[in-house]
C-alpha cells in the first residue's frame, strides 16, 4: 500500500472529488458500507445523540408525572416502561456508544495510525450496537404478548429476577430487552477488542506506552474493563432467556432458583460498567483541561497508575449495590472497605487536575466550562459515593432518591458533561467548523443550573424517605414541593439540550471555519487537516514526547527534556 | 492547646454537619418518613454515623472545592498576561505522595467507625423477650404473621413501644411470596429486602408510640408505588388490646348473611381468609379483622364503606395492575358484600 502516492482517497471518499456529482443515495451508501474509523465514529456519535434526545424526552415525561402527587399524566404501566427505557437507553445506547464514538474517531488520530486495527470488525460492531438499540425500541411496537401486558420493558433497568420470569412478565417486552442487550453487547465486545488491538499495535514511531496521550491510555483501560464486564451481563441474559423459554431454573425461586444469582451477575457487570462510562469522561477531561489552562498534565504517571488502580478496584466493589439483600456483616464490612478505597485513586485524579490548573492561564471556552462543571460535580459525586459506601447508612439510602441523585451526579454531572465538552472540543476536527460559542455558553449555563436544581434537590428527597421507581406518591409525605422543584430543573435541562441540538446541527453549515488546530492544542489529531483525509496523515508521524505539537511549537523548549 | 482546638473544630463541624443534614426537615411534615428523625435504636445509630460521615466529607468538600474555586479565579487568563505559555510543571513526587497518604488515612478512620456500627446493628443479640413477626411480601401488599399469638394481618403492622424500663424489641423475619420487595420504615431502621427462598432478618425497638410510614423500596411491578406500609407503635396496653381483638375469630353477624353468601359463593374466598369460616385463601390479605385497619389495598385509599365498595367493584379505579380481579358483581351483591365486610371488626 505504501508504494502508492495515496490516490486512494479520491476513490473511497467521494465527497472530496468535485468533478463527479454524487447522488444522495450514493452518499448514503457510502456511509452504510464505510469501514473508515472517522465515519464510524461520527455514526456512533449521531446514533447516541439521537438516543440522548429520546431518553431525555422520557426523563421529561417522568418528571412531568412526578411534579405533583397523584398526578395522572402517565399511567403506572407507562411510567414503569419509561423509567426502564430511560435507564437502559442512557447506559447502553447513549453512554457507551458515545465513548466508542470518541474512541473510534480520536484514538487512531492520536496515535498516528491510519485506521483501527480491524476496520471491518469496527463496522460490524457499530451495526450490531445500532441493531440492538433499534431492537430495544421496536419493543414499543412488537413487545405486546398477552392482552393488556406491557409493550415495552417495564422491569427496571436492572431487571431483578424473578420479576422477569414469565409468570410475572408475560408477553415479549422482557425478551426484547434481553435480546437487545445481548446483540449490542456483542457490538461492544467487538469494539473493545478493536480498541485494545489498535492501541497495542498501531502506535506511530516513537510513541511508547508512557508517551501516549492520557485519552488513549484511559480508553485502553476502559476497553479492557469492558471485556471483563459485558461478559457476565451477556451470560446472565442467556440464563434469563433459558429460564423463560427452555424451562431453566436459574432465577426461578418457585423451583429452587435464586434471585441473588441474578443480582450478583447483574452488579458484577453493573458496577464496573459505571467506570466503563466514567473513565472515558476522565479521558476527555485529561485532554481538555491541560489545553485550556495551557499547562502539561500534572503527574502523568500517577494519572495512569490511578486509572489502572481504579480498573482493578472497581472489579471488587459490586456488592455495595447489595447491602440490603441480607449479606453477612463481614461481607458488608468488606464491600464497605473496598468501595471506600476507590476514593483514593479518584482523589489523586482530582488533586492532579487541580494541580494542573494551578499556575495556568485558564481560558473559559465552552469545552473548558463543561470540564470545570465536571470537576465540581465529580467531587460531590465522589463524596456522596463515600456516604453510600457506609453500609449502615446505605440501608437507609439504598433505592431512595439519594441514590438517584448520586448516580445522576456521576452519569450526568460527570459523564454527560464530559461528553458535551468532548463534542465542543472535537467538533471542529470532525467537521472543519467550530460550534457557536454563544449558544454553547447558553447551553452550559442553562444545563448546569437545571442540573443542580434537579439533582441537588433529589438528595434531600432521598433523606426524607422517597423511594425510587414510584410512579406517584402520597401528598402527606412532605415531598410535594421538592418534587416540583426537581421537575422544573428537568425542564430547564431539556431546553438546554435543545439549544445544544440546534447548535450541533446548524454549526455544520454556518459555524466559523476552524482550521487544523483551533484550540492551539498538543496532540497528534491537531496536526492533520479538519476534517482529516481518509488516510489521516500524509506521512507517518514520529513523536518524541507526550505532546508532539508542543515540541513543534516550542523547538527551543521541547517536552522530552523534562519527561521522566 | 492544639488538641482542645482540634476537639472544638470537630464539635463545630459535626454541629454544622448536623444542621446541613436536618435542614430539609424544615419542610418535612409530621407524616414524613424521614431518615433524619430517627425513633429507634438502629435508626439512631445510623443517623449518628451519618452526621460523622457528613462532617468528614463536608470538610473534604470545603477544602477541595474551595481550592478549586480559588484556582479558577486566581489563574484565569487575563489580558495583561505576558506573551507565551505559563511555566510547565510535570509533577512532584512529594506532593503526590502526600495526597495519596491523606485519603488513605481518612478511609481507615471512616471504615473503622462504619464497621463498628455494622456489627452493632447486624449482629445484635436477640433478647428473649423480643416479639417475632414474619413479614411476607406480595405483589403489592404485606402479610404480617405473629407466630406466638397466632395472628395474621396485612399492611398495617402493630408492634409495642420499647422503653428503658420495659425494653421490647421486634425482630422481623422477611421473605417473599413472589418477586423481591424491600421493607423500609426510615424512622425505625434501614431497609431490608424480602426475597423468596432467602429469609432475612431485621429489628427495631421504637421509643415513641405513634404511626410510622414507609413503603416498598424495591421495584416489584406495576403497583410498586402503591405498596405502602404503616407501622403502629402501640403502648403495651394498646398492643395487648389489639392482639386480643385479632385473636378473636371473625364476627358472624346474622344481619349480613346475604353478603357472606356472596363472599363465599364467588371466588373471593379462594384468595382471602376470614377466620372461622370456609374462606381460607392466602393469595390476598386476611380479612378477618378488616375493619381494624385504617386503609385498604396496602394504603392506596382510606378504609371507608364507599371506597371499599368501589374497590370490590373495580380495583382498577385505585390501583390498576393490582392482582385482585373485578368480580362483575351487580349493585345488590356489591352492597351486600360491602355490608358483610363492614362487620369484620
Amino acid at each position: 500500500m505504501s508504494d502508492y502516492p495515496l490516490p486512494v482517497s479520491q476513490v473511497i471518499d467521494p465527497s472530496t472529488s468535485a468533478s463527479e456529482r454524487v447522488t444522495f443515495l450514493e452518499k448514503l451508501h457510502g456511509w452504510v458500507v464505510t469501514v473508515d474509523h472517522k465515519r464510524l465514529g461520527i455514526l456512533y456519535i449521531l446514533y447516541s445523540t439521537f438516543f440522548l434526545l429520546v431518553a431525555g424526552a422520557e426523563a421529561v415525561m417522568i418528571r412531568i408525572q412526578l411534579a405533583y402527587p397523584h398526578n395522572h399524566v402517565l399511567s403506572a404501566q407507562v411510567f414503569n416502561r419509561f423509567f426502564t427505557m430511560h435507564g437502559t437507553t442512557m447506559v447502553f445506547l447513549v453512554g457507551m456508544p458515545f465513548l466508542f464514538g470518541f474512541a473510534n474517531y480520536i484514538v487512531p488520530l492520536q496515535i498516528g495510525a491510519r485506521d483501527m486495527a480491524f476496520p471491518r470488525l469496527n463496522a460490524f460492531s457499530f451495526w450490531m450496537t445500532a441493531f440492538g438499540g433499534f431492537l430495544l425500541y421496536y419493543s414499543f411496537l412488537g413487545g405486546a404478548g398477552l392482552y393488556g401486558v406491557g409493550n415495552a420493558p417495564d422491569v427496571g433497568w436492572f431487571a431483578y429476577a424473578p420479576l422477569t420470569a414469565r409468570s410475572f412478565s408475560p408477553g415479549h417486552a422482557t425478551d426484547y430487552w434481553a435480546l437487545a442487550l445481548i446483540v449490542s453487547g456483542f457490538g461492544t465486545l467487538g469494539t473493545a477488542i478493536n480498541i485494545i488491538a489498535t492501541i497495542i499495535s498501531m502506535r506511530c514511531k516513537g510513541m511508547t506506552l508512557m508517551r501516549m496521550p492520557l485519552f488513549t491510555w484511559l480508553l485502553l483501560i476502559v476497553s479492557m474493563l469492558t471485556l471483563v464486564t459485558i461478559t457476565p451481563l451477556t451470560a446472565a441474559q442467556f440464563m434469563l432467556l433459558i429460564d423463560r423459554y427452555l424451562g431453566g431454573h436459574f432465577f426461578d425461586t418457585q423451583a429452587g432458583g435464586s434471585s441473588l444469582i441474578w443480582i450478583h451477575f447483574f452488579w458484577i457487570f453493573g458496577h464496573p460498567e459505571v467506570y466503563v462510562l466514567v473513565i472515558p469522561a476522565f479521558a476527555i477531561a485529561n485532554e481538555i483541561i491541560p489545553v485550556f489552562c495551557r499547562k502539561a498534565i500534572f503527574g502523568y504517571p500517577a494519572m495512569v497508575a490511578a486509572s489502572v488502580c481504579i480498573m482493578f478496584v472497581s472489579l471488587s466493589v459490586w456488592a455495595h449495590h447489595m447491602f440490603t439483600v441480607g449479606m453477612t456483616s463481614v461481607s458488608n464490612a468488606f464491600f464497605t472497605l473496598s468501595t471506600m478505597l476507590v476514593g483514593v485513586p479518584t482523589g489523586i485524579k482530582i488533586f492532579n487536575w487541580i494541580a494542573t490548573l494551578w499556575g495556568g492561564r485558564i481560558r473559559f471556552t465552552t469545552p473548558m466550562l463543561f470540564c470545570i462543571g465536571f470537576l465540581f460535580q465529580f467531587l460531590i459525586a465522589g463524596l456522596t459515593g463515600i456516604m453510600l459506601s457506609v453500609s449502615p447508612w446505605d440501608w437507609q439510602l439504598h433505592n431512595s432518591y439519594f441514590v438517584i441523585a448520586h448516580f445522576h451526579y456521576v452519569l450526568v454531572g460527570a459523564v454527560v458533561f464530559c461528553i458535551f465538552a468532548g463534542i465542543y472540543y472535537w467538533y471542529p476536527k470532525a467537521t472543519g467548523r467550530l460550534m457557536s460559542e454563544t449558544l454553547g455558553k447558553w447551553h452550559f449555563w442553562l444545563f448546569a443550573i437545571g442540573f443542580h436544581i434537579t439533582f441537588d434537590t433529589m438528595h434531600f428527597l432521598g433523606l426524607l424517605g422517597m423511594p425510587r421507581s414510584i410512579y406517584t406518591y402520597q401528598p402527606d409525605r412532605g415531598w410535594n414541593f421538592l418534587n416540583l422543584v426537581v421537575s422544573v430543573g428537568g425542564l430547564i435541562q431539556g431546553i438546554a439540550v435543545l439549544i445544544f441540538a440546534y447548535n450541533f446541527i446548524v454549526s455544520y453549515w454556518r459555524g466559523e471555519v476552524a482550521g487544523d488546530d483551533p484550540w492551539d492544542a498538543w496532540t497528534l489529531e491537531w496536526t492533520t487537516s479538519s476534517p482529516p483525509p481518509v488516510y489521516n496523515f500524509e506521512e507517518e508521524p514520529e513523536v518524541h514526547s507526550r505532546r508532539p505539537l508542543w515540541d513543534l511549537k516550542h523547538p527551543g523548549d521541547p517536552d522530552w527534556e523534562y519527561e521522566s | 492547646m492544639q488538641t482542645r482546638h482540634a476537639q472544638c473544630l470537630i464539635r463545630r463541624s459535626s454541629a454544622s454537619a448536623w444542621l446541613l443534614l436536618t435542614s430539609p426537615m424544615l419542610i418535612a411534615q409530621g407524616t414524613t418518613p424521614s431518615t433524619l428523625a430517627p425513633a429507634s435504636t438502629p435508626a439512631h445509630q445510623i443517623f449518628d454515623l451519618s452526621v460523622f460521615v457528613v462532617a468528614i466529607t463536608g470538610g473534604i468538600f470545603l477544602v477541595v472545592g474551595g481550592l478549586l474555586a480559588v484556582v479558577l479565579f486566581r489563574f484565569r487568563a487575563r489580558k495583561t498576561d505576558p506573551l507565551g505559555e505559563p511555566a510547565q510543571i510535570y509533577g512532584s513526587t512529594q506532593i503526590e505522595l502526600a495526597w495519596t497518604v491523606i485519603p488513605v488515612l481518612i478511609v481507615v478512620v471512616l471504615f473503622l467507625t462504619t464497621a463498628r456500627i455494622i456489627f452493632a446493628i447486624q449482629d445484635a443479640q436477640k433478647p428473649k423477650t423480643a416479639l417475632d413477626v414474619t413479614v411476607i411480601g406480595h405483589q403489592f401488599w404485606w402479610e404480617f404473621r405473629y407466630p406466638k399469638y397466632g395472628v395474621v394481618t396485612a399492611n398495617e403492622l402493630h408492634i409495642p413501644v420499647s422503653s428503658d424500663a420495659a425494653p421490647a424489641a421486634t425482630f422481623l423475619k422477611l421473605t417473599s411470596a413472589d418477586v423481591n420487595h424491600s421493607f423500609w420504615i426510615p424512622q425505625l431502621a434501614g431497609k431490608t429486602d424480602l426475597i423468596a427462598n432467602h429469609a432475612n432478618t431485621m429489628w427495631m425497638d421504637p421509643q415513641k408510640p405513634g404511626l410510622y410510614l414507609g413503603q416498598c423500596a424495591q421495584f416489584c411491578g406495576s403497583q410498586h408505588a402503591m405498596m405502602l406500609l404503616s407501622v403502629y407503635v402501640d403502648t403495651p396496653e394498646q398492643f395487648d388490646t389489639w392482639i386480643k381483638n385479632q385473636q378473636q375469630p371473625a364476627q358472624q353477624d346474622p344481619a349480613v348473611v346475604a353478603g357472606r353468601k356472596v363472599f363465599e359463593g364467588q371466588a373471593c374466598m379462594n384468595c382471602h381468609t376470614v377466620s372461622g369460616t370456609a374462606a381460607t385463601g392466602r393469595f390476598g390479605p386476611d380479612l378477618s379483622h378488616l375493619m381494624s385497619r385504617a386503609t385498604l389495598a396496602s394504603g392506596a385509599m382510606d378504609n371507608t364503606p364507599a371506597n371499599l365498595r368501589q374497590w370490590i367493584k373495580s380495583p382498577d379505579t385505585f390501583k390498576r395492575g393490582a392482582l385482585m380481579p373485578a368480580m362483575q358483581l351487580n349493585d345488590e351483591q356489591l352492597d351486600q358484600v360491602t355490608a358483610y365486610l363492614e362487620t369484620l371488626k
